[in-house]
């Protein structure tokens, strides 16, 4: 609107530097600087190499999801099935690597592959149901995954009649669930990998742009010759992958196909994106911001159970950290909104 | 009769001459690291129309945003009729009769006309909405205002003209003594635009103060009585509207001389034909058995009223609006019904005129903006890696070259001002090799400093032997910027006119020949 041609830098006093870090950064180093002086404040075992460690490894699972969910944030929509994604590829991985397991116990390698690809493509074919209605039918991204979830919770369930499914080959669990290679958990490797190899295509093609010039501006994107709607059918696929990947490890873990796994996750996908300053209208979030948005709830996980608060009201402090990061979301629009004045 | 009006006249222009209907001592509005204003006077007296003139940028939407009471000083005295008041809301400024029509509308689109005129102010019955009254009064405002409008229609539905005009029929709810009007013609017909100018004559005859901000030299001739420059969120001048040059103003506002703002057309012959169109008819009907044909070199105007079709035949065969019937053909290959995507990858763009909706990612940086339209080829990328470092070289030196101020290309767009903005578009135009360019209403909104500049590059443009179609619904742009030009009358092809007949009678005459039959 107005002029910034005469602009008359004030003194930098502290409150304005954090002002402007605060804008410039948003609430995420603010909220991570408290939590590990708060947790160190009340546990010894806090900050030490082997329980961060731990919450690297416990901070997986959200992060795979999250990245996925970024996707869905950043076209200004989002998933809300990715729970369901997850529990359907750990059930229906679970189902066939066990299957195949018991018929050809000799063939170890070929039954864990041949399972993580069933999961992974049972979780897919959400994405692709997710994709095919966000994309192609513009159902709203809130009713389409929404009712996504309740169909891809009810065939988990169905399939396993709600019992776990057991029988996998223990080569599986202790390769992705319990490996550790150079003192680094297996997991962790999968995670760095999904991100590294996202975090080039987000930023370093074409295509990868085109996510955030389908959230930015869809018309704009749509006339500037970019096919918004094949964007938005591969973002809901590309975050349904993530899902299933997360629900594979997740399931060489426990060493269990569960249906009730991962209903938290939508929940904690998405305040783990808003956290990192993702905007919920879309275009806005980068990739390393969400890691570290991932292992802030991780680490907040951990600090509380050493802390011994108990598990009911960590779910009550995560939900008022999603509010509060969206709140402070709000107000730093504010302060920008006010800077460029 | 004519002679009691014409004393109680006589005697209000005295008393406003005492103390003046709106005043403002010394205005200063700082935001952190900015000062958007910077100790301005300004005077409104009754009955006048009172034009603020300055570049994008120079303040005068901070200053209707606090007269308005939508923004608070941060030092200075607003007066109202002598008497200090400070204006803590909209609400405030309402009670006291100011209101304000800015660009950006503050409409509810799912409501319908009549609930979005009495928003905040419905009338009630025993605690029950009084919806009979309210469309009694609504009609009766859109009636006096002479708007095509039904009350019942929902907002959404409406074109950006009729919102405007329901955003202007909502200060007339109320008793009004000073009306603030942002740019209101920039998406009115010229019928529409003449409505609207005889309103303000009344207004001002009954002793209403308007406050109007407009960036059309002719809207300041045909019904400016004042004139108040801003630069730079400072205070230049008052002057009267009558006597000021359009080059005393523009002096005045850009603190320098500008030569003529329309450059020379010295184009070479027109080469073979680019665009061919054969009896097109969109789906929705918004363009009727349209023919046009554009070659390469020549800069082709379409002019028409707001809603004749011009936009949407180019957008049909851009290929963002379904066609029905009809042949478009691009440098002699058949192209219909062809997506923005392959129209683009074929030589062919199209910059819409809606900037902030359809045209740019306003959160995102200058460069992502700009390069968008070629991230799948060389410099930009080998179509499967971006080449970060030419990207940002490509964007730099462009914004460079369109004089973007400040040169920022990290900078977000919504950190720009209008015109600034427009480049940013503009500049995307440079990013593949162009056989034809479509500006649609290129400078709405722009600066005639940007102006000048934004025509310039046009007939550059055309100069390379790029064809280029210039919609616009701004005559003196048709008419000093084309060679050639069509006229759309509701949805069909009204005219072709060349140049040696492209006056203004001659274009008018075209606008509502079959209206007035």
């Amino acid at each position: 609107m107005a002029s910034n041609t005469t602009a008359a830098r004030t003194a930098g006093n502290p409150a304005d530097v954090l002002k402007r870090l605060f804008v410039k950064l948003g609430i995420l180093p603010f909220l991570l600087v408290i939590a590990v002086i708060v947790f160190t404040l009340m546990s010894d075992n806090f900050l030490t190499p082997r329980n961060l460690m731990n919450v690297l490894r416990q901070s997986v699972y959200l992060m795979i999801v999250s990245i996925g969910q970024m996707l869905a944030l950043l076209t200004g929509g989002f998933d809300l099935s990715v729970g369901t994604t997850l529990a359907l590829s750990s059930v229906v991985g679970a189902m066939a690597m066990s299957a195949f397991y018991a018929a050809f116990p000799d063939m170890v390698g070929l039954a864990i592959a041949l399972g993580c690809l069933a999961g992974i493509s049972a979780g897919l074919s959400i994405g692709v149901m997710n994709g095919i209605g966000v994309a192609f039918f513009k159902v709203s991204p809130f009713m389409m995954s929404l009712g996504m979830a309740s169909v891809g919770f009810g065939v988990a369930l169905y399939l396993t009649g709600g019992v776990p499914v057991y029988g996998l080959p223990v080569a599986f669990g202790d390769v992705f669930g319990f490996g550790m290679l150079f003192g680094i958990p297996a997991p962790v490797y999968v995670a760095a990998l999904l991100v590294l190899v996202l975090y080039l295509f987000l930023y370093r093609t074409p295509q990868g742009r085109y996510f955030y010039a389908v959230g930015g501006n869809l018309k704009a994107a749509s006339l500037s010759g970019i096919n918004t709607t094949g964007t938005l059918f591969f973002t809901y696929v590309l975050c349904a992958f993530f899902a299933a990947v997360a629900g594979m490890l997740l399931t060489a873990r426990i060493d269990t196909g569960e249906a009730n796994i991962g209903s938290s996750m939508p929940l904690e996908s998405i305040a783990a994106c808003v956290i990192a300053g993702v905007s919920l209208r879309g275009g806005v979030g980068r990739l390393e911001n969400v890691v570290l948005g991932a292992l802030f709830i991780g680490l907040v996980q951990n600090g509380m159970n050493l802390a011994r608060i108990e598990s009911y009201l960590q779910t009550v402090v995560l939900g008022a950290l999603l509010i509060l990061a969206v709140i402070a979301d709000q107000i730093r629009l504010r302060y920008v909104a006010s800077l460029k004045d | 009769m004519s002679k009691k009006i014409a004393t109680v006249e006589e005697e209000e222009m005295q008393s406003a001459a005492a103390s003046p209907l709106l005043q403002t001592f010394a205005i200063t509005k700082t935001y952190p690291g900015v000062t958007a204003l910077d100790g301005v006077d300004f005077e409104l007296r009754s009955g006048e129309v009172h034009v603020l003139f300055g570049e994008n940028g120079a303040g005068k939407s901070t200053l209707i945003s606090i007269l308005a009471g939508a923004n608070q000083p941060s030092a200075g005295q607003i007066f109202y009729r002598g008497a200090p008041v400070t204006l803590h809301s909209v609400h405030d400024a309402r009670d006291l009769g100011i209101s304000a029509v800015f660009q950006e509308f503050s409409l509810i689109p799912q409501m319908t006309v009549e609930e979005n005129l009495f928003l905040g102010a419905e009338h009630t019955r025993g605690g029950f909405v009084d919806r009979a009254r309210i469309r009694r009064e609504a009609l009766s405002i859109l009636d006096e205002l002479g708007f095509a409008l039904r009350p019942e229609q929902r907002v959404d539905r409406l074109t950006r003209a009729e919102q405007q005009m329901v955003e202007i029929a909502k200060a007339f709810r109320s008793e009004l003594s000073v009306l603030i009007l942002d740019e209101p013609t920039a998406s009115l017909t010229s019928y529409e635009t003449d409505h609207l100018f005889e309103l303000i004559g009344q207004l001002t005859k009954r002793g209403v103060g308007i406050v109007y901000i407009t960036h059309r030299m002719a809207e300041i001739r045909r019904i400016g009585d004042r004139i108040t420059v801003l630069r730079d969120g400072r205070y230049i001048d008052t002057v009267e509207a009558r006597s000021a040059s359009e080059d005393d103003l523009v002096r005045l506002m850009t603190g320098r001389v500008i030569g003529g703002v329309f450059p020379t057309l010295d184009l070479p012959k027109p080469g073979a034909p680019v665009l061919e169109v054969r009896g097109l008819t969109t789906s929705d009907e918004t363009v009727v058995d349209a023919s046009v044909t554009v070659s390469a070199g020549e800069i082709v105007g379409m002019a028409g009223l707001v809603g004749s079709g011009k936009s949407e035949l180019l957008q049909a065969c851009f290929g963002a609006v379904p066609i029905a019937s009809g042949s478009v053909r691009l440098k002699g290959q058949d192209v219909t019904g062809n997506s923005p995507r392959r129209n683009i990858r074929a030589g062919f763009l199209y910059l819409p005129a809606d900037r902030r909706n359809e045209g740019l990612m306003m959160m995102r940086s200058v460069r992502e903006n700009v390069a968008l339209t070629a991230l799948d080829i060389l410099p930009f990328s080998n179509g499967h890696l971006l080449h970060r470092s030419a990207e940002a070289a490509t964007v730099t030196a462009l914004a460079e070259k369109l004089h973007l101020s400040p040169p920022r290309i990290e900078r977000s767009v919504d950190q720009f001002s209008g015109g600034n903005q427009q480049k940013v578009m503009l500049a995307r135009s440079l990013t593949r090799a162009y056989d034809l360019i479509v500006f649609d209403e290129p400078t709405v909104g722009v600066d005639v400093g940007t102006r000048a500049s934004i025509y310039e590059f046009i007939v550059e443009l055309a100069r390379t032997g790029t064809a280029i179609i210039l919609i616009s619904s701004d005559l003196p742009e048709i008419l000093n910027l084309t060679t050639r030009a069509y006229v759309f009358y509701r949805g069909r092809v009204q005219t072709e006119l060349q140049a040696d007949h492209l006056t203004e009678e001659n274009v008018l005459a075209h606008f509502f020949e079959r209206e007035t039959a």
